[in-house]
């Protein structure tokens, strides 16, 4: 019984092609994508989310021949959104192809794609997880980037355009490989958005050297039929920190899973973010930090906005190594219910076997506080106002978290951007 | 850290302490066969002198069992288990009831005497027929389950006049079997999990408790379940129903015969609280834990559920585990009536090879629902204890609400002590709050009470008590004094 043919067959069109290298990594993934299939009930990994929306899907290799107007409207959003101005460095991709004419690269750092580099993504190991197994198989194309020693290369805007034509669902699988040598600083604001249905899946290879900052913030506002499943592995070595914020406000379906290790003593790691879900949206964000040194700090607070039929979900494990003593370790996750056939779903987990640690994790889930609204009304503020600064008070709590100015700045336009759209 | 190496060098010497209770008593037992068939079902059922709906409900549940796979979720592992290598009958023989404690099995007394009851206690426990108007009245009545049958039941007098019924199930099964057969398996159904079916083909005995609308239960009821005679699967099954405006504060302690091989036990307990009706539960488990090498100890393998059916009913589950090799237990509550409340504390102590997966679920589904979960885990040695707890506001529940707060304890390098929270939320006026810490010993706390010239083990004994308090504090009278003990001398293995 293979409940994925569809997908597993793509898969292996795909690696029977005659141009794509095979590697032992690509077979192992299909070997697993083709005995697990799609992850089925009773899988703990993927207790809340189903994918059984893919099952069935005939998804078409995606090619960048599209209309290129589309193309630039969505562009020219992101770009608005982001604040940046016209003139900031960018590199784009195109249903997963690297675009040059539309990309301004940036100085100081080696950028390159993963192409024409001609990369086979075999440095993770896909067993086990259907999202990176998915991209190892299927990975064409995605950004190299490299930030060498001791340089701040300031703010980058990475977009992902993805455009389907009615009726002809397309998939695609770029492989990102961020790399911030020694003391290296970058700022990334990565933003996906497109239109149709299709599915994006992206894999984020992010390696932090010692003394390496790399801020990581993701704006998710694909196209309402979009699927999109994401995953980031990253590394992070002494003294490093990897600040990442994932703000999950599109797709009919997404899922963002991150797998951060500090690997070496004073690494940090913040996995923060935002899922500000209506209709019947379904958003999960999943995470895994691995405290595999001693004196390593990982952070992560997540907040979700709820409202209409939409499921939120958040699943995320702190695991602490024998050796990683002195590990601080905190988890807050919260989510906010509008309305009352949102449902949230949360699972916030701590499995230690060091002893000399400080972790803890908390969860709250409830309605907005009427005391609060109480407060607020009783000053002569409406209704729908009370309750729209409450949230955007719960939201801001979130953002103002990420620690480079020039993409928090970013994600509270977007944020009041979508807002506008969606509540006003 | 002096302090440290001086515990972990504790921790090592103290290692092989010896396990308080642990002595086998050696009376002959009536066993069946090694094997799990319908054959055995029958042959139980049929020493219990069950009617034909008991069989057919056993038969049910072996059926469905047949077709379930053991549970591999949680955070434990141990060797397979073979299931037809276990004995799942074994009683002792029946006499004619004794005159006095002189004719009763000297063994028999040798073990009570071990299990600290007092004498009066002992004679009604080994049935000695006490002669009209002697019966002294103690205020815990006490359902001695020698492993797999019901030895004696006390005090069934004193209950009686309230109308209160507490008797082992097999009777209660011949007694009243309306109430039985209304109530079993409505809580925790057959085919609710590997070992509740299992339990349900094969349990031999266990309690029966009905209190009825509006009274209040005289007295707290006790059960001391011991697992004895080598390879005897133990499968007790407890109903407990109190019906409208009643109430009854039950406990249930626990204690084991050392011995080398793993023992399989797998319990059922249902509870049913009805309108404004109100159930404690109170847990000390001491099972045998395996020696410092991880070898022997009980599989301990508990589905506990309680169903608050009325409105503002209570369930209250309080635990105290420190034994068994493996424990897999999560006592839960079904908070259906409007207004209901759960509540769940539990220490958890894990040492030398001991692996427990506990936790609790609550799940609201009626208005106004409450619950609060508070949930210590102590680790030392090379252990590993989970605690998995569920919260679900099912999408009625509306203005339910629930504090979960587990913190854990880790004493030494070796161990690990883990947190699984899962949190379910539909309804939007529901709120759920939890918090979970995970810390060792703090060396100010320590170096604070050994400047004051408390010996180590002392000290750790103090933090970790206060620790616990919040739990401990929970327990009725009878058993927070053993409990206290009970850590106390778990820690002896542990920290000092």
């Amino acid at each position: 019984m293979n409940a994925i043919a569809p997908v597993g067959v793509n898969a292996s069109a795909f690696l029977d092609r005659g141009d794509v290298k095979s590697s032992a990594a690509r077979r192992r993934a299909a070997d697993f994508l083709r005995q697990a299939g799609l992850p089925r009930a009773g899988v703990e990994a993927w207790k809340y989310t189903s994918l059984r929306a893919l099952a069935g899907v005939a998804f078409a290799a995606a090619t960048q021949d599209v209309d290129p107007s589309a193309v630039d409207a969505l562009l020219a959003e992101i770009e608005t959104v982001s604040g940046l101005g016209a003139a900031a460095p960018r590199v784009v991709f195109v249903n997963g192809h690297f675009d040059a004419a539309r990309s301004r690269l940036p100085t100081g750092v080696r950028v390159s794609t993963f192409a024409a580099e001609g990369r086979i993504g075999d440095d993770i190991d896909p067993a086990g997880d259907v999202t990176t197994a998915l991209n190892t198989v299927l990975a064409h194309d995605g950004l190299v980037l490299v930030v060498p020693e001791g340089v701040d290369a300031g703010c980058l805007l990475l977009a992902s355009i993805g455009v389907a034509a009615d009726g002809a669902p397309i998939s695609f699988h770029p492989r990102h490989s961020i790399v911030v040598e020694k003391g290296g600083r970058l700022a990334l604001l990565d933003a996906a958005a497109g239109q149709g249905f299709y599915l994006h899946n992206p894999l984020y290879d992010i390696t932090v050297a010692g003394g390496g900052h790399l801020s990581h913030a993701r704006v998710q506002v694909e196209g309402q039929e979009a699927v999109h499943l994401a995953v980031s592995h990253a590394r992070i070595a002494a003294a490093g920190l990897y600040d990442s914020f994932t703000l999950t406000l599109g797709a009919s379906l997404s899922r963002h899973e991150v797998h951060a290790a500090l690997t070496a003593a004073r690494a940090c790691v913040h996995v923060n973010g935002a899922q500000l879900l209506t209709g019947r949206q379904h958003g999960d964000l999943t995470s895994v930090i691995t405290h595999a040194a001693p004196d390593c700090i990982s952070r992560q607070t997540v907040k979700n906005v709820l409202s209409g039929q939409a499921h939120g979900v958040f699943q995320g494990k702190i695991h602490v190594d024998r050796i990683a003593q002195k590990t601080d370790g905190y988890q807050m996750n919260q989510a906010l219910l509008l309305s009352d056939q949102a449902e949230i779903d949360a699972k916030p987990e701590l499995e230690i076997y060091a002893d000399d640690v400080k972790c803890s994790h908390g969860a709250t889930v409830g309605a907005l506080d009427e005391d609060q609204l109480f407060y607020l009304r009783s000053r002569g503020i409406s209704g729908d106002v009370a309750r729209s600064i409450l949230i955007r008070a719960f939201l801001h709590d979130v953002v103002d978290l990420i620690d480079d100015q020039r993409l928090k700045d970013s994600l509270n336009l977007t944020v009041e951007s979508w807002w506008k759209r969606e509540i006003v | 850290m002096p302090a440290v190496a001086e515990t972990r060098k504790t921790v090592e010497t103290l290692g092989q302490n010896t396990y308080k209770w642990g002595f086998e008593t050696d009376i002959e037992m009536d066993i069946a066969p090694k094997g799990l068939n319908e054959e055995t079902i029958r042959l139980i059922s049929a020493r219990k002198n069950e009617p034909e709906w008991m069989l057919e409900w056993r038969l049910k549940a072996y059926r469905s069992w047949l077709e379930m796979r053991e549970p591999t979720w949680a955070k434990v592992s141990y060797p397979p288990i073979d299931y037809q290598d276990v004995h799942y009958y074994a009683a002792p023989r029946k006499k004619p009831g004794p005159k006095s404690l002189d004719e009763v099995d000297p063994e028999l007394l040798r073990t009570y005497e071990k299990l600290g009851i007092p004498l009066h206690e002992q004679a009604m426990l080994a049935g000695v027929e006490v002669p009209e108007g002697q019966e002294a009245r103690p205020p815990v009545a006490v359902d001695a389950v020698f492993d797999s049958v019901s030895v004696a039941t006390t005090f069934r007098k004193t209950l009686q006049e309230a109308g209160v019924i507490f008797c082992p199930i097999s009777e209660a099964v011949q007694e009243h079997p309306e109430l039985v057969r209304k109530y079993l398996g409505s809580v925790v159904p057959v085919t609710d999990n590997f070992y509740a079916a299992l339990n349900a083909a094969v349990f031999t005995d266990g309690s029966f408790v009905f209190v009825p609308k509006g009274v209040r239960c005289p007295m707290e009821l006790s059960t001391y379940f011991r697992i004895n005679a080598r390879n005897t699967g133990q499968f007790e099954r407890t109903l407990i129903v109190v019906e409208d405006g009643a109430s009854v504060s039950y406990l249930e302690g626990c204690t084991a015969p050392m011995r080398d091989e793993n023992q399989l036990h797998a319990a059922v307990v249902e509870l049913v609280a009805m309108e404004d009706a109100s159930i404690k539960y109170s847990t000390v488990q001491n099972w045998y834990p395996g020696d410092e090498n991880g070898r022997g100890g009980i599989y301990n393998f508990v589905t506990k559920r309680g169903a608050c059916r009325g409105a503002r009913s209570k369930i209250s589950w309080t635990q105290v585990e420190t034994g068994s090799a493996i424990t897999w237990k999560y006592p839960s509550c079904i908070l259906q009536g409007e207004g209901a409340v759960g509540e769940f504390y539990s220490v958890a102590v894990t040492n030398n090879h001991q692996q427990a997966d506990t936790g609790t679920k609550m799940i609201h589904i009626g208005r106004n629902t409450r619950s609060t979960i508070i949930a210590k885990t102590i680790s030392a040695g090379q252990s590993d204890s989970t605690y998995r707890g569920l919260v679900r506001m099912m999408p009625r529940a509306s203005g339910a609400r629930n504090f979960t707060q587990c913190d854990s304890l880790l004493i030494g390098d070796r161990c690990g002590a883990h947190t699984v929270p899962y949190i379910e939320s539909r309804n939007m006026s529901a709120r759920v709050e939890h918090e979970a810490t995970t810390s060792k010993i703090s060396e100010d706390q320590l170096f604070y009470c050994r400047q004051r010239g408390l010996s180590e083990e002392d000290a750790v004994g103090l933090i970790v008590n206060g620790f616990c308090k919040d739990v401990l504090k929970e327990l009725p009278m009878e058993f927070a004094v053993e409990a206290q003990k009970l850590l106390q001398i778990s820690l002896e293995g542990s920290v000092g």
